[in-house]
């Protein structure tokens, strides 16, 4: 995996690999990959408990010999600094819309194309999280818009970008498709 | 405001002494599911230290006045931040020292009673893991039994004593936890006994048991009697010691039974387990008191911190006892099989000799809780 910068936490005991990768945290933007060297081994439960209450994402552990590659995705705007929410769509009621016909607007999904490709809500348009700012000419701002990736945490860092374009009808819907019970499908854009 | 280390051995005896400790346990939620600090006088909250990074502020009005606040860590560095924290916004507290890994691996010995000739028995009290393990002394010698990796313990605790180990026993190939067994046995020049149908495959050598053996530890005779009580493992063996004492390994414990799958073989197990309690401990004196070795929950020790009862109590009172129809205590067992516990396979295979993990490895294996019995 390839990351955009490294902490160094080799040697160090808890609570250190965590203290210094939040302190990156706070340097870097959204979507930024972290890579956390570590040789403590309570450090993979550790960082993947934390990500997960702050609202990063855990991608993966590499190994080599001793020391322990972490691999973190830094998280929207709702996780440290919190600034106004996309409004939630809770996926229930969505699913309930998806089912009945009853969803007025867009669903637009935000993961990644192997993602989407193994598994989406059909009539889903699919533009990845880091597209979205420059394909946000394609959409149309008076349609509702709602956001989905795996979570809802990409889901709403899309839909910061999307307002900060002048959107106002957006909902993120969370959870997503992780909890995401009704029919999918299965191909190519 | 200060901060104090607090050994493992002193919150072992706060424990014993049920005096109240607020525990403030700050590892991840999912190892503090797994294992914690037990105790009748302890109350426990759990917040991991990385959401606490930002401040204890919102800890402070949960965190009570009138006792010991611990703070807890899985190797003390982030407890001591924690403690630290908090000291600075104006609270006395204490941290765990060593952390749940020297909790672990504390031992408590707790004398049991006296023997023929001025001799003494003790048990050692692994508050940590639930896991009991035995020292007989008489006359300058001594016999350890079901002894655990932290072997230096009983190995002062016998000069302490001016006696010499002689004899180490283990009443079956444990799967819980690593055995100290072999590797006391051969640092003191003891000879280190097993039951020989759990060790088909080790690759040391030791002393078979053999049922009915008798024993000399020290100047005095005193009859330790190996009692063939498969169940457990194929070989588990339980020891009679003076007409006294029932070491009964983990066949049969004092709220539970042993469970028979370690091996995955629990339905061809569960017969000798019935066997070895309902026929061989129901013909033994009802006087004898049980010496497990282990026990899973506070409610099994007694107010001196010993874990003990007279087999008698037991036949009334265990509800593993009770089962008078042999196919519903099949289910019982079978049914009921706690999940394994962590790493039993690389345990058991580090008790034979087939593997050889470092220090750091060995407590890998072992952290966690016990899980030998069937409730």
């Amino acid at each position: 995996m390839k990351a955009d910068s490294v902490v160094d936490a080799k040697g160090l005991a808890c609570p250190m690999p965590i203290v210094k990768t939040k302190k990156k945290m706070k340097e870097v933007d959204e979507g930024h990959i972290l890579e956390i060297l570590a040789t403590d081994k309570g450090s993979t439960a550790d960082l993947k408990a934390w990500a997960k209450s702050t609202g990063h994402e855990y991608l993966g552990l590499e190994s080599q010999g001793e020391v322990l590659h972490h691999f973190l995705r830094k998280g929207g705007a709702s996780s440290e600094q919190k600034g106004q929410q996309i409004p939630v769509q809770p996926l229930e009621q969505f699913q309930h819309m998806v089912l009945t016909n009853a969803l007025d607007g867009l669903i637009l999904d935000v993961r990644e194309e192997d993602e989407y490709k193994a598994g989406h809500i059909p009539g889903a348009l699919h533009i990845a999280l880091d597209k979205i700012e420059s394909r946000a000419v394609e959409l149309s701002k008076t349609q509702p818009i709602y956001l989905i990736c795996h979570s809802g945490r990409r889901s709403e860092v899309a839909g910061q970008q999307l307002k900060d374009q002048g959107f106002t009808k957006l909902w993120n819907v969370v959870p997503g498709m992780m909890h995401y019970a009704g029919v999918i499908e299965k191909k190519g854009e | 405001m200060t901060v104090k280390a607090l050994a493992s051995g002193e919150v072992t005896k706060k424990i014993l002494h049920q005096e109240n400790v607020f525990v403030l346990d700050v590892r991840n939620e999912r190892d503090f599911k797994d294992w914690k600090i037990e105790g009748a006088s302890i109350t426990h909250h759990n917040v991991p230290y990385f959401e606490l990074l930002d401040g204890v502020e919102d800890l402070l009005p949960i965190l009570p006045n009138d006792q010991e606040v611990l703070v807890v860590c899985a190797k003390e560095g982030s407890s001591v931040m924690v403690a630290d924290m908090l000291s600075e916004a104006g609270r006395d507290v204490a941290y765990l020292k060593g952390g749940m890994k020297a909790w672990s691996e504390h031992l408590e010995p707790v004398k049991i009673g006296n023997v023929t000739g001025g001799g003494e028995l003790y048990q050692f009290v692994r508050m940590g893991k639930g896991c009991l393990s035995y020292m007989l002394l008489s006359q300058g010698e001594a016999a350890l039994f079901d002894a655990t990796r932290i072997i230096d313990v009983y190995i002062d605790f016998a000069q302490q004593k001016k006696a010499t180990i002689t004899h180490v026993f283990d009443t079956h190939l444990h799967a819980d936890h690593i055995s100290g067994g072999r590797a006391i046995a051969e640092k003191v020049n003891a000879t280190y006994h097993l039951p020989p149908k759990d060790a088909t495959d080790v690759l040391f050598n030791y002393e078979p048991l053999v049922e009915g053996q008798t024993y000399t530890i020290g100047s005095t005779t005193i009859a330790i009697q190996p009692l063939y009580s498969p169940g457990h493992t194929l070989g588990s063996t339980s020891f009679i010691i003076e007409n006294t004492y029932l070491l009964s390994g983990d066949i049969l414990f004092i709220d539970s039974i042993g469970r028979p799958d370690l091996a995955g073989k629990a339905e061809d197990w569960v017969g000798d387990l019935r066997e070895t309690l309902y026929e061989r401990y129901k013909a033994l004196a009802p006087s004898l008191i049980v010496l497990p070795a282990h026990f899973m929950i506070m409610e099994e020790m007694n107010e001196d911190g010993s874990i003990q009862k007279p087999l008698g109590q037991l036949f009334k009172e265990n509800h593993g006892l009770q089962v008078e129809n042999e196919l519903t205590f099949r289910q019982m067992v079978t049914n009921h099989l706690p999940p394994q516990p962590n790493a039993y396979q690389d345990i058991r295979e580090t008790n034979m000799g087939k593997q050889q993990p470092d220090e750091e490895q060995q407590r890998t294996m072992e952290i966690g809780p016990n899980r030998c019995a069937v409730r």
